[in-house]
């Protein structure tokens, strides 16, 4: 792993300008995808098939006056859309693109990413607190309690894969599922509760629908970003789309795969001259984008079709079914481990 | 090279950052100043190369405990604390110079001692999260259950508490 930096600058910048361009796209197809479920065309006037859309939305962003309410307190005000933004792209580092193409490999990467996580919910807090208003302190409490809440299962789901791979660094796990051919060796197949787990966390965790307690429109405005304006809005607004698109990666990394194509050794045995070229990296990365779209449009999916949880149903899900459930899988695993792995 | 500047670098601010937390008169601003000390804290260890307890750091700690705190001064919603006397700035930087001449002094009568602990080598691996497992599941093994079970009946405490609040 002696990648020299200058290389790693030019990936890690390429990834964030993939990052920001997607979330226009995610913004596009998520319009698009619920105008066609609510039998709508969806944006259509801007650009081709109204694909501008988003981009002229980020446009007229930049150039709104920013206002920041005058009891607001204005430092945390201003940092809270950064921290946002700021936790939601470096999450991407960890990822492995291809074979040999992620970032950062420091052995306990999916550590990271949990704290991250965990961490983001900072800028929701922050946002509610500082806007000096009920509606923001209301949807950053909300926001706050169901981040703790899931984190837990999110982390013992994640703690199964980590007891399947015996590794902490999200280049082994991806790896450890190259075993037992085609595609049987994805931890989806060896470790489904925990897959399910993990979708359904990672939906409460970026507060996405059903999950979206946060930003409840009709009960509390906008949330925790009702006080902001321009292109701070817009931050939250780009943080949001991130996550979701982040999310999607590491669900499709840890529990599908990540990067690995599906039959790979039987491809590899039919054309050895694939192994360790630029082509097959090529297909890798393409087969990750197809397994994250795939998440990305669950994601729309699920949030048009789906009503918002109450908040004791919220509540009710995340420690007496989701918790409990994940406690005994991990106990699970560990004794398939134990037994029949050693 | 590096290392050094980094650990000077967050030192600093850890040790501005704790400051900042006492003398915010606001929870929330306080609390915002301990996240921030608790970051460089993690990043200290980071410099020591030792990765996983970083990140554990960054995860139980602010992650998850100072989210409950500030979770739980905004529910409150604790009006600000009373404003700090006066402070006498004579009096503080005279305080922090016999502090700097104090280590000084320190510092040379315990080298001329050959008090100063030598710089201790730290092994390539010791931050890894096998070794750290390794020990702590063999050595203090017996410490680990201890302290499982004590966080067991806290949790079982703090659930009888509430309930009887209720009752």
């Amino acid at each position: 792993m002696d990648v020299p930096y200058w290389l790693l600058a030019i990936i890690a910048f390429g990834v964030i300008n993939f990052m920001l361009i997607s979330a226009s796209v995610l913004v596009y197809a998520e319009r698009k995808v619920s105008g066609y479920m609510q039998n709508r065309p969806g944006p259509n006037r801007v650009g081709p098939g109204g694909f501008l859309q988003p981009f002229a939305d980020v446009f007229k962003l930049m150039f709104k006056e920013d206002i920041a309410p005058r009891s607001a307190s204005s430092f945390v005000h201003s940092l809270a859309p950064a921290v946002m933004v700021v936790i939601a792209m470096t999450v991407p580092a960890m990822i492995p693109f291809a074979r040999g193409v992620v970032i950062v490999d420091n052995g306990v990467t999916v550590l990271i990413i949990l704290a991250l996580t965990s961490v983001s919910v900072y800028g929701v807090t922050m946002a509610g607190w500082s806007s000096n208003s009920k509606f923001s302190l209301l949807g950053g409490l909300r926001s706050s309690a169901q981040m703790i809440s899931y984190e837990l299962s999110m982390g013992l789901a994640v703690v199964s894969v980590v007891l399947l791979a015996g590794s902490l660094s999200v280049v082994e796990i991806v790896e450890d599922q190259a075993r037992g051919g085609a595609i049987l060796g994805w931890n989806v197949f060896r470790n489904p509760l925990g897959a399910l787990i993990f979708v359904i966390t990672a939906f409460a965790e970026t507060n996405r629908a059903p999950f979206d307690l946060p930003e409840a429109e009709q009960e509390l405005v906008g949330g925790y970003h009702t006080e902001y304006s321009g292109m701070k809005f817009g931050m939250f607004f780009l943080a949001e789309y991130v996550n979701w698109f982040v999310a999607s990666f590491v669900i499709a990394t840890l529990f599908f795969g990540g990067y690995l194509l599906p039959f790979e050794p039987q491809i590899l045995a039919a054309y050895p001259g694939l192994d360790g070229s630029v082509l097959l990296g090529l297909l890798q990365a393409l087969t990750l984008l197809l397994k994250v779209s795939f998440f990305a449009f669950l994601f729309i999916w699920v949030r048009w079709t789906l009503p918002r949880f109450k908040y004791n149903q919220l509540m009710t899900i995340g420690w007496k079914v989701l918790l409990p459930t994940a406690l005994v899988n991990v106990l699970l695993i560990a004794l398939v481990v134990v037994l029949f792995m050693g | 090279m590096l290392a050094e500047s980094l650990f000077i670098l967050l030192g600093t601010v850890s040790v501005v950052a704790a400051l900042g937390m006492l003398i915010a008169r606001n929870p929330v601003t306080s609390a915002l100043w301990l996240i921030l000390t608790l970051f460089c804290v993690a990043g200290l260890y980071l410099t020591l190369s030792a990765e996983f307890i970083a990140v554990v750091q960054v995860l139980v700690y602010a992650g998850a405990i100072m989210v409950l705190f500030l979770f739980v001064i905004m529910l409150l919603n604790l009006g600000a604390l009373p404003q700090l006397e006066k402070m006498d700035w004579k009096k503080a930087l005279g305080f922090v110079l016999c502090v700097i001449v104090l280590s000084q002094l320190v510092f040379i009568v315990a080298t001329s001692l050959q008090l100063m602990p030598a710089t201790a080598t730290v092994a390539e691996d010791a931050g890894a999260a096998t070794t750290i497992a390794k020990t702590l599941f063999t050595r203090h093994m017996l410490d680990f259950e201890m302290i499982g079970v004590l966080l067991l009946v806290a949790t079982v405490g703090a659930l009888m508490l509430a309930k009887r609040k209720f009752a």
